[in-house]
């Protein structure tokens, strides 16, 4: 309990004393995750849509792929990514590892299942609902997408949070990939990691705090913008 | 390329097995207005969508004149027994089909505003289409259907749990498409609609037609006993 306090007495210093490492590493972790989340989005809404209105042979199979990939173990993508960006691999000319790009890359890669998956179950029931409708007015395959990604976009916000929130709370790939070095690849997660190792446990608490913190703060600023919930939408 | 006339060859539609409408063989002209009677699950809705180009016949043939079917659909609008309304304002909804077919915006903006006068709802037009009243989101419907000019609307029971004065307003619309020319194919279960409007009847029952003739004719002096029977109110099985 003491540790607890001390925890968010820490987290309030750092934030009073505007610490200038605090606002590096959150800087880096707000950086990597919405840009992670934002490739993600534009790779994952429109496959979601896709896979919503489009009849093929394996669908199901698909999508039970899918699914399983929202569930991708973080500490295997890291390791997948590092193979791929280490030195004697196809893509070590590009020296990535240990950069944050290659820590955008791997929360890419985690990120971008479940934002589709997420889409795709929005959309489905949209699609049921407008299917006729949309079939009578002859509407092509990429109209339908795109009339489902508006009609749906409310749904399709939360699927995007859901994915940040995946995102920013995310340490195995990150740590792997990123190496967790000082003023260049290290974010929330990974320096929370560092200070519970060195048993600095109040300094790890603050941190974490300041990590929800920043994830409720996301959250609550996407959805006033957005208007989610205006009045009449109930 | 023209339309019609439609014509219905030992039609058949299944689904999952189960016969839904057919054998059914008819020619359907450009003229007039014809209306579909006949109890709840005759094939009326599944005749219609067979029309439309929603199902397809698992036996026999449909033709529209010279047409495919992604063609005549093209020259057709349908308004299904409960408006399908998207999530967007009222004009937006009418515009919609109009932005599908690539027209510009502003053009289609201008289009949509004249139908929103002719329907009535300009006090509502920057409204959330969700939150209008049952009649309201037909005539939206309607307006959605005859803003692309259709040959041929389609209409399933378009005033099915409305009010008088929302029955009256929907008929003048239909009226307005069938004066400029346009077919409309309509099923009800109003008798005092179908007499108002129907130049011709399709009367089905079990997934076929058992008549298809003149109206008055039809009300007059039903060449059927289901048909005397359907028009006495009494119960068909």
């Amino acid at each position: 309990m003491n540790e607890l306090l001390a925890g968010i007495g820490d987290a309030f210093s750092l934030l009073i004393a505007l610490d200038p490492d605090l606002l590096e590493i959150s800087s880096l972790s707000l950086q990597v995750s919405l840009t992670a989340v934002l490739i993600a989005a534009v790779i994952g809404l429109p496959f979601g849509a896709w896979l919503s209105v489009s009849r093929f042979r394996y669908r199901r199979s698909a999508i039970a792929i899918l699914n399983a990939l929202m569930g991708l173990p973080p500490v295997v993508v890291g390791l997948i990514v590092y193979l791929l960006f280490s030195r004697s691999s196809p893509f070590g000319v590009f020296n990535l590892l240990f950069t944050p790009t290659a820590m955008i890359i791997a929360q890419t890669i985690l990120v971008t299942p479940i934002i589709a998956s997420l889409t795709h179950q929005t959309l489905r029931e949209l699609w049921f609902q407008y299917h006729d409708l949309l079939i009578s007015m002859n509407a092509s395959k990429w109209q339908r997408m795109k009339t489902l990604l508006w009609e749906g976009r409310r749904g399709l916000l939360t699927a995007s949070l859901t994915g940040f929130g995946r995102a920013i709370g995310e340490i195995g790939a990150i740590m792997i990939v990123g190496g967790n070095i000082d003023h260049l690849t290290r974010v929330l997660t990974t320096a929370i990691a560092l200070e519970v190792g060195k048993g600095n446990f109040p300094l790890a608490l603050g941190l974490g705090f300041i990590l929800i913190a920043i994830a409720i703060f996301i959250n609550m600023a996407v959805h006033i913008l957005s208007k989610t919930e205006r009045e009449g939408t109930w | 390329m023209e339309l019609f006339p439609l014509t219905l060859d030992k039609a058949v539609v299944r689904v999952k097995g189960s016969q839904l409408l057919g054998p059914v063989s008819c020619r359907i002209s450009s003229e007039g207005l014809s209306v579909i009677m006949g109890p709840n699950g005759s094939g009326k809705t599944t005749f219609l969508r067979l029309l439309h180009g929603l199902e397809r016949c698992r036996e026999g043939e449909i033709e529209w004149g010279d047409m495919g079917r992604r063609e005549a659909m093209r020259s057709q609008s349908y308004v299904f027994q409960s408006p399908i309304i998207l999530r967007r304002s009222v004009r937006d909804n009418i515009v919609y089909p109009l932005r599908l077919r690539n027209v510009a915006r502003a053009k289609a903006e201008r289009e949509a505003e004249k139908w929103i006068r002719e329907v009535g709802l300009e006090e509502r037009m920057h409204l959330d289409a969700r939150n209008l009243s049952g009649g309201e989101k037909q005539k939206l419907s309607l307006a959605r259907a005859l803003i692309t000019e259709p040959r041929l609307l389609i209409l399933d029971e378009p005033s099915a749990n409305l009010d008088g004065a929302s029955t009256r307003d929907i008929e003048r619309l239909i009226l307005l498409a069938k004066d400029k020319g346009c077919k409309i194919i309509m099923a009800t279960h109003d008798f005092g609609q179908a007499r108002r409007l129907a130049d011709d009847v399709l009367f089905f029952h079990h997934g076929t037609i058992l008549e298809q003739g003149n109206a008055q004719a039809f009300f007059e002096q039903p060449r059927t006993l289901e048909g005397r029977a359907f028009l006495r109110g009494d119960i068909l099985i």
